[in-house]
């Protein structure tokens, strides 16, 4: 593997990987070995952050994600454990179906069957507690970012933009496309896992009803 | 008997910190804590607690205390009158509250922030881990009320700290704060103008973050102050990227974002450079209307190392 280290402060350093495909396999080399120095990190699509703990040494830790990036890459390792696998009911009746469906070429009906036909994975978390950047969805979606975020998405509104997709935990502004919603929380303190949905899960929507009668205006 | 401490006014807005609870970034769940660490670890070891026992961060002062059974209490950051009762008390180190006895903080004159400490700690129950409160996700305690009673843990810690003078974070005048530039600085132009002139801790600034704008007039010398505004052209996406506190994030209109310590996990602009870890408690105690000064500093790691075998590298970024 190939990558830079950027100093990010001088309590963290943000590794980009050479490989947008390789952020994934870092993280999870990180989570393996257990270095003493690192308190968090954030892995996001192209990058990830590695936060020191406090009383951490910076150039320990440069070191060691050197070696990390460098260590050969091991087909055998490289396999994830079982993954958990989440299903997430949705009605399709999001304010945004129709303007999504069109920009994609297809029909309402086509773009709520191609959103749930295929299984997502969450590539990491972010943004909010419970709230996971979702991918490997159906290419065919073709969903940019709303020009104008709006204020309040609902709590349980499944969005797209871009080659992600998530649900919103709670009401939050957000410039994403809403196709749809569900009543399943994202995040409940009382579970043994509050979030859902975590890095690694595979998510599946099941529509529940698609597009039927009345449509909920935006 | 039971020691409690029952809050007989909150203030403008009072929170249980602690350390925090860092690693849960998988969660989308940030690490929070005291905004002002220095102050909090200072209040905890005056009274000879566990650093990590949970405390009052109290916002602007105004805060009322009054104890079931005795307690050993300890104020540090920003400055407030306080009295015991009708006493005034000078603040010199840890201060006893005897049963039925009232401590009140008067408005905070200097900095921000005030930390009160507890011997034996505030013993709430904790959520992931942690005692702090989190106003950005809503994690952690809700804010003090008036009427609560707060827990008090046991007397089993290490003695009380010998009263003694300790330096304060709060700075009077400009607050002075050391930046590394980067990591996406290049993703901004002009990113380097962010040390160029002073800026203002604008009324949105919370413990998510300071958000600043343009000093717009000098005061010294009464005339328009233009140094060229940072404001940039967006049309890209970028995407999001982890965050800690300390990072200073700019967003298209320009004004710049400094993280505190209920950042979110990840955020959409560009970092374009990041407070030195100690310096963010400084920043914690800026009060809007302060005007706050950048510098540029060179990071820890501003080498520059190539291997010349094969063709696998890790570069650590020259400044």
């Amino acid at each position: 593997m190939t990558g830079r280290l950027m100093p990010t402060g001088d309590r963290a350093i943000l590794v980009e990987p050479q490989e947008r495909a390789h952020v994934r396999e870092f993280a999870a080399r990180l989570q393996r070995a257990q270095c003493a120095d690192i308190q968090e990190v954030v892995p996001v699509q192209d990058s990830v952050l590695v936060v020191m703990r406090p009383d951490g040494d910076v150039a320990r830790l440069a070191a060691f994600l050197q070696r990390v990036i460098e260590a050969p890459l091991d087909p055998i390792a490289s396999t994830s454990h079982a993954a958990p696998s989440v299903t997430v009911p949705v009605i399709y009746d999001g304010p945004d179906l129709e303007t999504v469906a069109k920009a994609s070429k297809l029909t309402p009906d086509e773009l709520a069957a191609a959103h749930s036909a295929t299984a997502w994975t969450a590539a990491f978390a972010g943004f909010m507690p419970g709230f996971c950047y979702l991918v490997d969805g159906d290419p065919a979606i073709v969903a940019s970012r709303r020009s104008e975020p709006r204020p309040a998405v609902p709590a349980g509104s499944v969005a797209v933009a871009g080659p992600y997709s998530a649900v919103y935990p709670r009401n939050a502004p957000g410039g994403w496309q809403i196709l749809g919603r569900t009543d399943a929380p994202m995040w409940d303190l009382d579970r043994d896992r509050p979030a859902l949905i975590v890095p690694g899960c595979t998510v599946r929507f099941l529509p529940v009803s698609v597009g039927s009668g009345a449509r909920r205006v935006s | 008997m039971s020691r409690e401490l029952i809050v007989v006014d909150p203030g403008p807005l009072s929170l249980i910190e602690d350390y925090g609870r860092p690693g849960l970034a998988s969660y989308g769940v940030g690490p929070s804590g005291a905004a002002d660490r220095e102050s909090y670890a200072w209040a905890n070891a005056l009274v000879g607690n566990h650093p990590g026992s949970a405390a009052i961060e109290a916002l602007l002062g105004g805060l009322k205390l009054r104890a079931v059974g005795s307690h050993w209490l300890a104020v540090t950051g920003a400055s407030s009158h306080m009295r015991v009762d009708d006493r005034s008390v000078r603040n010199s180190g840890w201060i006893p509250l005897h049963d039925g006895e009232q401590l009140a903080l008067g408005h905070s004159t200097r900095g921000l922030r005030t930390y009160i400490a507890v011997r034996g700690g505030i013993t709430v129950e904790p959520v992931l881990g942690s005692r702090s409160s989190d106003i950005l996700s809503g994690i952690g305690p809700p804010p003090l009320q008036r009427g609560q009673t707060l827990p008090i843990g046991p007397l089993e810690h290490g003695p009380l700290t010998p009263r003694r003078r300790f330096s304060t974070t709060h700075q009077d005048g400009v607050v002075t704060l050391r930046a590394v530039l980067g990591p996406r600085n290049t993703r901004v132009p002009g990113a380097h103008r962010l040390a160029h002139g002073v800026w203002t801790v604008t009324n949105n600034s919370s413990r998510v973050a300071l958000r600043l704008a343009r000093l717009e007039r000098d005061a010294t010398s009464d005339a328009d102050v233009d140094i060229g505004s940072m404001e940039w052209d967006a049309r890209q996406e970028h995407p999001s990227e982890g965050l800690l506190r300390g990072c200073i994030q700019l967003p298209p209109s320009g004004l710049p974002v400094v993280f505190l310590a209920d950042h979110p996990v990840t955020g959409g602009y560009p970092v374009i450079a990041v407070l030195l870890d100690a310096d963010t408690d400084r920043a914690a105690q800026a009060r809007p209307g302060q005007h706050v000064k950048i510098t540029l500093v060179p990071g820890p790691l501003d080498v520059r190392q190539t291997r010349s075998s094969g063709s696998i590298h890790a570069d650590i970024e020259e400044r």
